[in-house]
């Protein structure tokens, strides 16, 4: 009996011993391809991690460039933006992609990755998110930046709200209750949502863009997914989602200057080309600060970007040249097309595209 | 008459056939993976959660301080589980009768594999099914009990839209607890002495009398672990939980509200992806909180089960 024990109890400590070892050894995958494939040769595998965002996009991405060169394998893996960046700054992977562009903390701690070098941000993903509603006999909405804020927050609680009809003037909108729907999980698009409507409506929406949803009125739903399952189940609510998500939802239309202006990839783009990068970057950064009060005509302020972060060089040659030329494909019209085609995002505008191709083209390999 | 008794329990213990050590063995060590396993997930969660004790309230969802910020997501869960168990017990038991005493046999072999089948559901399918189906549907129920009972504090309103609130995830785990509680009830139920329930027939007693007199007592500290169990499966039900229900983090008692209470896991399950440094600290120690509870819930019921035990003894 003590004999059994005596076996057993060590056994059984060097088996969770190993298992435990294990699980932290799986976690670091070595983002360098094959040293013996360098040189011009394009083949190997290239690891990427980060948005979900962008994870249709990237599907679309790898398939097209794996079927240009057939020696290289792409992995994007869309654990979410703050968990790829993490992993992009731990060495575990040799991209990343994320909703938000890197912070001056993490601009700092990326030298250690780069190798002396800080790590860049160009945009590669650019989606307008749509207001979706769901009300019987109200096919067309259209909302000013203070209604929409006022609604959101729970300050505008009927439908037929002087403020709302104000917006609409001639509808018939019904007494009924509205229904906010915002994420309950956090994410990119509650941070540019809150983002537009702080910008826009600062005396209603006191609160400053969040990845987490600021107040505790309206329903919460779990993902894209399950916001647009929830204003369809709904009568008479109301929520935003990624565009090409939205589905046969109505889609309200939101004041622009002095126009109303429905979502579109053209009307995301145009915003887009209304904005600038933000100062203080290091030369080349495409970080922007997306002008969300822009009146250019036809521009749509609610979009997301997102972004592709990168070392400026990589002292693998392989690794280096397969990050540029996936990256310099992604930015190219070709990858920007494929994921409009796919994702239903925004073609990057001209003078954007080109400044991201010629940052992506300055990636140096093997030095 | 002594004479084969002596031979396993006697003394003479020298001679064990090798079969006998090799199963106490392995038995001993089935046993002590369990223990292990229990003790490291304790020690992680510990050992993980500890730094959000003394968090700043940015890691923290903005509450001021731990017990702030977890205290909502322990009375969500807690409401949860209650409510389903409340739906769900009765309905299991009388579930686990018809099949163990009332239908005839062929009728409860099939009712018996149906209930089953509810078991082998993923709770996925459970939250689909309850975001796409069941929540709108109950929209119009919710209004009506908002209308007419609304002096309760419990369907005060204003009534969900889509009715996703927590009575309807509530209604969800009970569906997802009955199979648990159903089948175990029903095994307790047919292993009850048939001498008893025939002497109780032969006195005049009636099917119900005679179930309750030599069935329910015999079943009772079953019937109890039965319903821990399903407590235990409501307490940490995660992905149908984050799936139907409006979570706001505030504690309400009103059930058919569009801002409800979220639960303990549910909480983890959505803030997980995107959670960074004292974050992710934060959501482990709000898993300790859950094991704890549900640690301490399964003793409480235990010492119900054994008083009562002892008082029908003594």
């Amino acid at each position: 009996m003590n004999a059994t024990s005596t076996l057993v109890l060590p056994a059984l400590a060097a088996a969770l011993g190993l298992a435990l070892i294990g699980c932290g050894a799986a976690n670091e995958t070595p983002a360098n391809a094959d040293p013996t494939h360098g040189g011009s040769a394009l083949s190997g595998t290239l690891d990427g991690a980060g948005s979900s965002a962008q994870q249709a996009a990237q599907a679309a991405w790898q398939a097209h460039f794996q079927s240009a060169h057939p020696g290289v394998t792409v992995n994007y893996d869309p654990v979410g933006s703050g968990a790829g960046v993490d992993q992009f700054l731990s060495g575990g992977v040799a991209f990343a992609g994320s909703d938000k562009y890197l912070t001056a903390d993490q601009l700092t701690a990326s030298k250690k990755t780069c190798h002396g070098a800080t790590a860049f941000d160009v945009p590669d993903y650019v989606s307008p998110i749509a207001i979706a509603y769901h009300l019987d006999g109200v096919d067309h909405l259209k909302l000013s930046p203070k209604t929409a804020a006022g609604i959101f927050a729970g300050t505008i609680t009927k439908w037929n709200d002087p403020a709302i009809q104000a917006d609409n003037p001639g509808a018939r909108l019904p007494s009924s209750r509205i229904t906010p729907v915002h994420r309950s999980d956090d994410s990119g698009t509650t941070n540019n949502f809150t983002d537009y409507l702080h910008q826009t409506a600062p005396s209603v929406w006191t609160d400053p863009a969040a990845e987490t949803w600021p107040y505790k009125s309206g329903e919460a739903a779990q993902g894209t997914s399950g916001v647009v399952a929830a204003i369809k189940s709904g009568n008479g609510t109301i929520g935003y989602a990624d565009r090409s998500q939205v589905g046969a939802l109505s889609v309200a239309s939101v004041k622009v200057g002095s126009r109303y202006v429905a979502p579109s990839p053209t009307g995301a783009a145009k915003a887009l080309a209304d904005s600038s990068t933000t100062a203080g970057r290091p030369a080349g950064d495409l970080a922007i600060q997306v002008n969300r009060t822009t009146t250019s005509p036809g521009a749509y302020p609610i979009l997301l970007v997102s972004y592709l972060i990168a070392c400026p060089s990589y002292p693998d040659s392989a690794t280096g040249t397969l990050v540029k030329t996936y990256l310099g494909y992604v930015v190219s019209g070709a990858g920007q097309q494929a994921a409009a085609q796919t994702a239903g995002s925004a073609p990057l505008p001209g003078t954007l595209a080109s400044k991201a191709a010629s940052k992506v083209q300055s990636i140096g390999a093997g030095h | 008459m002594a004479l084969p008794l002596s031979v396993s329990f006697g003394p003479a213990r020298r001679a064990r056939p090798r079969g006998d050590r090799v199963f106490s063995g392995a038995t001993r060590a089935a046993g002590l993976v369990v223990v292990l396993g229990l003790a490291g997930v304790a020690v992680f969660l510990t050992v993980q959660g500890i730094p959000a004790l003394s968090a700043p309230g940015s890691a923290l969802g903005g509450h001021a301080s731990f017990a702030a910020y977890v205290w909502p997501l322990v009375f969500g869960t807690v409401l949860a589980s209650v409510l389903a168990l409340g739906m769900a017990t009765p309905l299991a038991l009388g579930t686990a009768l018809v099949i163990s005493h009332y239908a005839p046999r062929r009728v409860a072999a099939m009712l018996g594999y149906v209930v089953d089948l509810l078991a082998a559901i993923p709770s996925v399918v459970y939250g689909l099914w309850g975001i796409g189906f069941l929540s709108g549907r109950l929209v119009p129920a919710y209004a009506w009990l908002s209308t007419h009972v609304g002096w309760l504090p419990f369907f005060a309103g204003p009534v969900s839209a889509t009715g996703r609130t927590i009575l309807t995830a509530a209604i969800v785990l009970s569906l997802m607890v009955l199979p648990i509680i159903t089948a175990i009830s029903r095994e307790v139920f047919a292993q009850a002495p048939r001498l008893h329930q025939e002497a109780a027939l032969a006195l005049g007693a009636t099917r119900w009398e005679a179930i309750r007199m030599a069935v329910l007592p015999y079943a009772r500290s079953g019937v109890v672990s039965a319903v821990m169990l399903g407590l235990g499966r409501a307490l940490g039900e995660t992905m149908a939980v984050a799936m139907v229900l409006s979570a706001s983090g505030v504690v309400t008692f009103d059930l058919v509200g569009t801002t409800n209470p979220s639960t303990i896991a549910a909480n983890i399950a959505l803030n997980f992806p995107e959670a960074t440094g004292l974050g992710v600290n934060a959501l482990v120690a709000s898993g300790l909180v859950l094991f704890v509870l549900t640690f301490v819930v399964n003793l409480a019921a235990r010492a119900i089960v054994a008083r009562s035990m002892r008082k029908e003894q003594g």
